[in-house]
């Protein structure tokens, strides 16, 4: 007989053999009654095998990623070198309490302030410039043009390349002298010697200046560092909104074109609202891919100026032959709480949508 | 029981296959926690301590003697060493491989494992490698970087190499350059190379330059250089240390070599005018430098002087790119001439940078015990002549440090060398060797000589209150 009673009132616990909710227990929190009833009508031994697969993988979570931003914090409480022994006394010799991080926020260190901007900078870019770009091309790219698979796979191959790839290619085109970089060899040969375009007194002349262009030791060099990234990461978008546009229900463009809707009317007030849930998505990919920024910045120039970003600091304080853990770990807490922020918007707002 | 199954299965709507579902996730699931296990240790049984060996080089001849006795280097030895190598790069591995089997031929007993690690790997984790299972003899560098992790009690005292017939092919400066805190000696040098002013006399005989003895004579070729349409001074700081050396050398002659290495060891202040007479005294030297040094890798701006576009560079490494040359006349058309003076007292020190590579005996390495006597045999073999010139005739950028070292089989550019750094009266390691490398290091020292060579007009004073305020920071 499925058991009704509140014996089953208790939500899964992590690690837990099993629900253990008392009968009538008011400090157990109730399930909806639907649920309640749902869970149970699983046998014991269902009850232990979804307790077990969500358990374990939940444990592993907290233990390694929750368990270490713990840790994290706690490293950064101290100086510690890494070498010679943490405990004895709670955080052991050399606690330093939040000297870390009034040490990051005073200007004692001054790439700190340098790569949140630039941290910033990443990822207003990439949501504003690269990912629109992206939605217009699968926009272009929805309509029925000729010869459709070979632009989608123009567009996609550099999301199979590795970050670290797409750097050392792109050292390639940015090298400052013009026989080493593609750009300033490009512009070098149109001010020297395109046959036209040389005799031209301004324009020629800029041609040969914009040649030597160091693009990226310059103090702007974030610019072009962020470009190669949205060569990238423009075709991970247009992807993945075609296939969210190959999903849409054609009715509603049909009855938007009877409407008299132009194809920017029909995008703005049909399509993309419509696309809800892919742009949540797609939101949250772009906030991600520009809080992990680091292989592009560490491939160029190992993230010294003028391309420091907030996870190549951690890199070349705490991993390298730099040995200030405790302070790496300042910034890698740092960088946990930027990076939670949007996650955890995003959770509510799913949740809230759920709940509707 | 069944029954009550049916009715689930039936009441939610027929995902009798829920059960399946279960089943296989547990599986997946138990799966999955026991792969980690499985891959740890898998990786525990693999690898030692180094992180990521790109290849693994055994060199060992003769039969392993079955003698167990360890004797010194008269007697016949036998025995184990292991070696941790840097040079991953193809010349420089080969040349090793080369002074090790010398050294296996000599001495058929031992056998020498040799692993190579990629050179930034070997650099950027040589803290856990070292606390970890390193081999027994590892390639290093002298100065601060030597001592700070003998500090840390990760090397073997090896003053009773030095005892040995060995501690005679060196002077005073090597030694002290191998000697840690407590007095005693960790290091045996292997090669050194000198940090001077590199150029193509072909080119200098066309346009019909001299070399500059003072830094006035300096200036006024580089700005001939220019008007040549020449790049005067080549430089790629990419890497971040390349300028280092250039604030090394100009502060040695502005300030001498006790003023530098208090200022390393920050006894001194960055704050001191002196410090501030250097930069500026390198601010006026940099309209004549490369542009786009900051995103130009160091290899890009010696193929300028290779290819006769720049006029010179103050750069040792550029011997290598000429040497990989596919025209052999390059590597005869390059020559090099000695910092100029600044004019001040310290000139007479005629101080440069001569960083020493060379091999330490670890301390925590799990086969020492074992192998010590055999350790302490091959480390007075590298501390030969013999063994280093076998090294210093493929890599001709680098000489070797011992007096022994047969003169004969140098280039004319590898006997300069010789030459400048005996007449040097000081000798220090270059910045990143003899400071903290917290401070020197990439988001340290490195940016901060980026941001002046972007900025070179910028406030002095709040430049350098701001690398003091660094320094101050970084605490012990």
């Amino acid at each position: 007989m499925a058991d009704n009673e509140a014996t089953t009132a208790a939500p899964v616990e992590p690690g837990s053999s099993g629900p253990a909710g008392a009968a009538g227990d008011s400090s157990v929190k109730r399930l909806p009654f639907r649920a309640r009833r749902r869970w149970s009508l699983l046998t014991r031994r269902d009850k232990i095998t979804l307790a077990l697969i969500v358990g374990i993988p939940l444990f592993l979570d907290v233990a390694l990623i929750w368990g270490s931003l713990v840790v994290d914090f706690l490293w950064s409480l101290t100086d510690w070198r890494g070498v010679g022994d943490l405990t004895g006394g709670g955080l052991g010799h050399r606690a330093i309490g939040l000297q870390n991080y009034t040490q990051l926020f005073d200007g004692t260190y001054p790439f700190f302030w340098s790569a949140v901007l630039h941290n910033l900078f990443w990822l207003a870019f990439l949501m504003f410039v690269a990912t629109p770009i992206g939605i217009l091309l699968a926009v272009i790219l929805d309509g029925q043009i000729k010869g459709m698979a070979i632009y989608r796979t123009v567009f996609y191959l550099p999301v199979v390349l590795s970050l670290a790839l797409i750097g050392i290619i792109w050292q390639l085109q940015y090298a400052p002298d013009w026989n080493r970089g593609f750009i300033n060899g490009t512009l070098h040969v149109i001010g020297y010697d395109l046959p036209l375009v040389k005799d031209l007194p301004l324009v020629g002349q800029w041609f040969r200046d914009v040649s030597t262009t160091d693009w990226v030791g310059g103090p702007l060099a974030i610019i072009p560092t962020v470009i190669a990234a949205t060569w990238r990461h423009v075709g991970y978008i247009c992807i993945l909104y075609l296939a969210g546009l190959k999903s849409f229900d054609p009715a509603l463009r049909e009855a938007a074109a009877i409407d008299g809707a132009n194809a920017r009317q029909t995008f703005f007030r049909v399509v993309f609202p419509v696309m809800r849930p892919i742009n949540i998505v797609i939101i949250v990919i772009t906030t991600i891919e520009a809080l992990r920024a680091f292989d592009l910045a560490y491939i160029t120039n190992g993230g010294r100026s003028p391309l420091e970003l907030l996870s190549t600091l951690i890199t070349n304080n705490a991993i390298s032959e730099s040995d200030r853990i405790g302070f790496g770990s300042a910034i890698a807490l740092i960088l946990a709480v930027v990076s939670l922020v949007p996650i955890v918007g995003f959770l509510i707002m799913t949740m809230r949508e759920e709940k509707q | 029981m069944d029954e009550q199954e049916k009715r689930a299965g039936l009441l939610s709507g027929g995902q009798v296959s829920r059960r399946e579902v279960l089943k296989k996730g547990l599986i997946g699931a138990a799966g999955l926690t026991v792969l980690p296990a499985v891959l740890a240790a898998c990786n525990t049984a693999a690898a030692t301590a180094t992180p990521t060996a790109s290849t693994a080089a055994t060199a060992s001849t003769g039969p392993t003697a079955s003698s167990a006795s360890v004797a010194p280097s008269t007697a016949a030895l036998s025995g184990k060493v292991t070696f941790g190598s840097n040079l991953s790069d193809a010349v420089p591995k080969q040349a090793l491989a080369a002074v090790v089997t010398a050294f296996t031929t000599a001495n058929p007993g031992v056998t020498v494992t040799v692993n190579t690690v990629d050179h930034t790997t070997f650099q950027n984790q040589i803290s856990s490698y070292l606390s970890a299972t390193p081999e027994d003899v590892i390639s290093w560098f002298s100065g601060f970087r030597m001592r700070a992790f003998v500090a840390q009690g990760f090397f073997t005292a090896i003053d009773d190499v030095w005892a040995g017939p060995m501690g005679a092919l060196y002077t005073d400066a090597y030694k002290t350059a191998c000697t840690a805190d407590d007095g005693k000696l960790y290091m045996v040098p292997f090669d050194t190379y000198a940090w001077a002013v590199y150029y193509r006399p072909s080119v200098w005989a066309a346009k019909g330059y001299t070399i500059p003895t003072t830094l006035d004579a300096f200036k006024t070729l580089a700005a001939k250089m220019k008007t040549d349409n020449l790049v005067p001074i080549g430089l790629g700081d990419k890497d971040g240390w390349p300028a280092m050396g250039h604030f090394d050398i100009i502060n040695l002659r502005e300030n001498g070599y006790q003023f530098h290495v208090d200022l390393m060891a920050g006894k001194q202040k960055w704050t001191d005018p002196k410090v501030v007479q250097v930069f500026t005294v390198w601010k006026s030297l940099l309209p004549f430098y490369q542009t786009g040094a900051a995103g130009r890798i160091w290899q890009d701006a010696s193929a300028g002087l290779l290819a006769k576009t720049t006029g010179m560079m103050l750069q040792p490494q550029v011997a290598e790119t000429f040497a990989g040359s596919k025209d052999p006349a390059d590597l005869a058309d390059l020559d090099f001439f000695p910092w100029p003076n600044h004019g001040t007292q310290w000139d007479a020190e005629a101080a440069l940078d001569a960083p020493i590579d060379g091999y330490m005996l670890t301390s925590k390495s799990p086969n020492l015990a074992a192998d010590t006597a055999a350790a302490k045999a091959f480390l007075a073999f590298l501390g030969t002549g013999a063994a280093q010139i076998i090294y210093a005739k493929a890599e001709v950028a680098d000489i070797a440090p011992a007096k022994d070292a047969d003169a004969s089989q140098y280039t004319a550019l590898q006997k300069k060398q010789v030459a400048i750094i005996a007449n040097a009266k000081k000798l220090t390691q270059f910045m990143d060797r003899d400071t903290n490398p917290n401070f020197a290091g990439a988001n340290g020292m490195q940016g901060f000589l980026i941001d002046f060579l972007a900025n070179p007009n910028q406030d002095l004073t709040a430049y350098l209150a701001k690398i003091q305020k660094f320094w101050d920071s970084l605490g012990s």
